[in-house]
């Protein structure tokens, strides 16, 4: 390779490795030494070496795995996590199939009411999902009054799992249309001509050629909605109740509650493990049958 | 009865009429090639045979059914596109074994016509590739196997051969033809290049502004065009403007501003005094020294350019009178590299039962 070319992708490539370094790598690691560290006196962390010996132990992570109570809030974290992503595939599957199938005219004006939440602070719209849930609203009176027509007791939406699941799936929904919308974008419309003419269906032409060309489209998707989730704790602490809360939830209030910083690091360095197990497999089926 | 027949079909967009009043039939069995320049309509009728597009007017009729309301998946009808649209997340193997697998085949018949329809395009060995594995010459094999596995009444191809290079080209024209003669599976062709179209089709119809302009076999289309636009879209032609000065059973006396006199064959039904066109190919006419030609139609000029393409030689003569005249000449005479040189004094003759008049 050329010298000049490969000052070039030092140059380029090296501030952002460099960030992730201090950012992500070098974090990561003070977190794994503090999990293993004694807790402070008064929150924080105990010195590292007392007596001249390293200051150490594993207690944190036998008081995790003494406890069912941390991997059950584990477990209902990840259905959460997988019972959004689901969902939001199935909605956005649909709309991100619609704006990839318009004329070029509207596909950008579509594309632009997708990300427009964005442009209003998260925390507000989360906020908002209070008031449309809560028990003074059109929609809860509606919902109530329709059970009660069937004999069914009233229900409190809000403050439960399902307000949780509400507002995940709400914030998340768009991290889910744009890749999709991306992939199918690209697809060559002469394949379903090809399809058709060669006898599917419209059914069949969506399962055996859209469905499985937008995979990738399907895994990047499900990635940006499924990791998040997993460690998401201010719509739980909004939406939920006090039974409903997640990783996330754990994780802030021994780091800012409790102020048990080794056992908030050996918390999020589980969450970290799980996230890269996940990430691992998806990798793994995705790649089992690659063609490009 | 004719296996396709295309009864008045028109088919428009808004004002614009892509298709307008167009019938024709083709019979079992045969290689029928629609030819035209782009926006002629062609490939929008391939497209309502294959049932991509319904007509506004007119029938389509398969085996004397009228195909109108059955859709294209239902139609015994497949297309090999100009992009071959192979699906790229299957493998050749299971490229062709999509039209038999929707079929609904026993998983044992799908193996063997994909088996078979691979041996028939000689890809035996690429059956688990990936279509981005392949040349475009392959992929094209594929999407010819695709679209033949089922054995359809009708294989419609549309400019499946346009994007490959000129020598592939031609290897694959030729296996095209053996092919649509071992399986015997009606071909509908479409294309703009008039040379494929004459080497490859039993018959063709030549389509211009959504009409067809004439409909023959290529020698036929080629020796004996209808109109001035079939003239000049297939092959080579001069084209002088003309007016009738003397017809009689025996041969037409033409007068071409700028040219002379021209004695012609004459057609049917042309009186003194109508004027129209002289048409003559360029491998028609005559190129020789002043005094070697003795032939009625002769012209003297200077060679102002020409074009030398090894086997054959285009000299383009200017008249005395400014006339501008293609002529062709074989360079079969041993010995020699070239004959004549830009500047040379030149005589272009031709015989008087040579050419065309042509009115339109």
């Amino acid at each position: 390779m050329d010298k000049g070319v490969r000052l070039l992708k030092w140059l380029t490539g090296g501030p952002p490795f460099l960030f992730l370094l201090a950012f992500f790598v070098a974090p990561s690691l003070i977190m794994i030494v503090a999990s293993f560290r004694f807790p402070g006196e008064y929150g924080g962390l105990a010195p590292l070496i007392a007596d001249g010996k390293a200051n150490l132990t594993l207690e944190t992570y036998r008081f995790f795995f003494s406890d069912f109570i941390y991997t059950q809030v584990f477990i209902k974290s990840f259905v959460m996590a997988l019972a959004t992503t689901l969902i939001c595939l199935i909605m956005a599957y649909p709309v991100a199939l619609l704006i990839a199938r318009s004329s070029k005219k509207f596909r950008d004006l579509m594309v632009l009411l997708v990300v427009l939440p964005f442009a209003s602070n998260f925390l507000i719209r989360v906020y908002a999902w209070m008031i449309i849930l809560g028990p003074q609203a059109a929609f809860s009176r509606m919902i109530n009054g329709a059970l009660g027509l069937f004999g069914f007791e009233p229900v409190a939406l809000l403050f439960s799992p399902f307000a949780v699941l509400v507002g995940m799936v709400y914030v998340h929904l768009p991290f889910m249309v744009l890749p999709l919308y991306t992939n199918l974008e690209k697809h060559d419309p002469v394949l379903l001509d090809a399809a058709q003419d060669l006898g599917a269906n419209a059914w069949q032409r969506f399962w055996r050629v859209t469905w499985p060309l937008s995979l990738p489209g399907v895994y990047s998707g499900a990635a940006l909605v499924f990791i998040p989730v997993l460690g998401m704790f201010a719509i739980p602490d909004i939406l939920g109740g006090t039974g409903d809360i997640l990783i996330g939830n754990l994780i802030k209030d021994q780091l800012l509650g409790t102020r048990d910083w080794p056992f908030g690091s050996t918390l999020s360095i589980m969450l970290t493990l799980v996230v890269l197990a996940c990430a691992g497999l998806a990798m793994w089926v995705s790649r089992r049958r690659s063609y490009a | 009865m004719a296996l396709l027949q295309i009864e008045n079909v028109t088919r428009r967009y808004g004002a614009l009429a892509a298709v307008e009043d167009v019938s024709f039939s083709v019979e079992a069995g045969e290689f029928f090639t629609l030819l035209g320049p782009s926006g002629c309509g062609k490939t929008t009728l391939l497209r309502m045979i294959a049932g991509f597009e319904a007509p506004d007017a007119g029938r389509i009729l398969l085996d004397g059914i009228d195909l109108a309301g059955t859709p294209a998946e239902r139609r015994p009808v497949h297309t090999v596109f100009q992009s071959y649209a192979l699906f790229p997340h299957m493998t050749v193997a299971e490229n062709i074994a999509f039209r038999l697998k929707m079929a609904g085949k026993e998983p044992q018949t799908v193996k063997v016509g994909v088996k078979e329809a691979l041996a028939e395009v000689h890809l035996e060995d690429k059956a688990d590739c990936f279509p981005h594995e392949l040349s475009g010459g392959q992929k094209q094999r594929v999407a010819l196997a695709r679209g033949l596995v089922n054995r359809p009444r009708l294989l419609l191809l549309d400019e499946p051969l346009g994007a490959l290079d000129a020598k592939l080209r031609q290897e694959m024209q030729i296996e095209l033809i053996k092919l649509q003669k071992n399986v015997g599976v009606t071909f509908v062709f479409v294309t703009h290049a008039q040379q494929e179209a004459l080497a490859l089709s039993h018959r063709i119809a030549v389509m211009r502004e959504g009409h067809i302009e004439q409909m023959a076999e290529p020698a036929k289309l080629y020796s004996f065009p209808h109109n001035r636009f079939v003239a000049d879209f297939i092959g080579h032609i001069n084209l002088f403007e003309v007016i009738v000065k003397e017809a009689t059973t025996g041969h037409l006396r033409l007068t071409a501003s700028g040219l002379g006199e021209i004695i012609a064959p004459p057609p049917d039904g042309v009186k003194a005094g109508e004027s129209g066109w002289f048409a003559i190919r360029p491998e028609q006419v005559c190129i020789g020294q002043r005094h070697d030609v003795e032939l009625k139609n002769r012209f003297t000029g200077t060679v102002c350019d020409y074009l030398y393409i090894g086997d054959v030689t285009t000299y383009k003569v200017e008249l005395e009178n400014g006339t501008l005249i293609e002529a062709l000449m074989a360079n079969s005479e041993p010995g020699r590299a070239r004959f004549f040189e830009v500047g040379d004094e030149v005589t272009v003759a031709w015989r008087h039962d040579a050419g065309h008049f042509l009115d339109e």
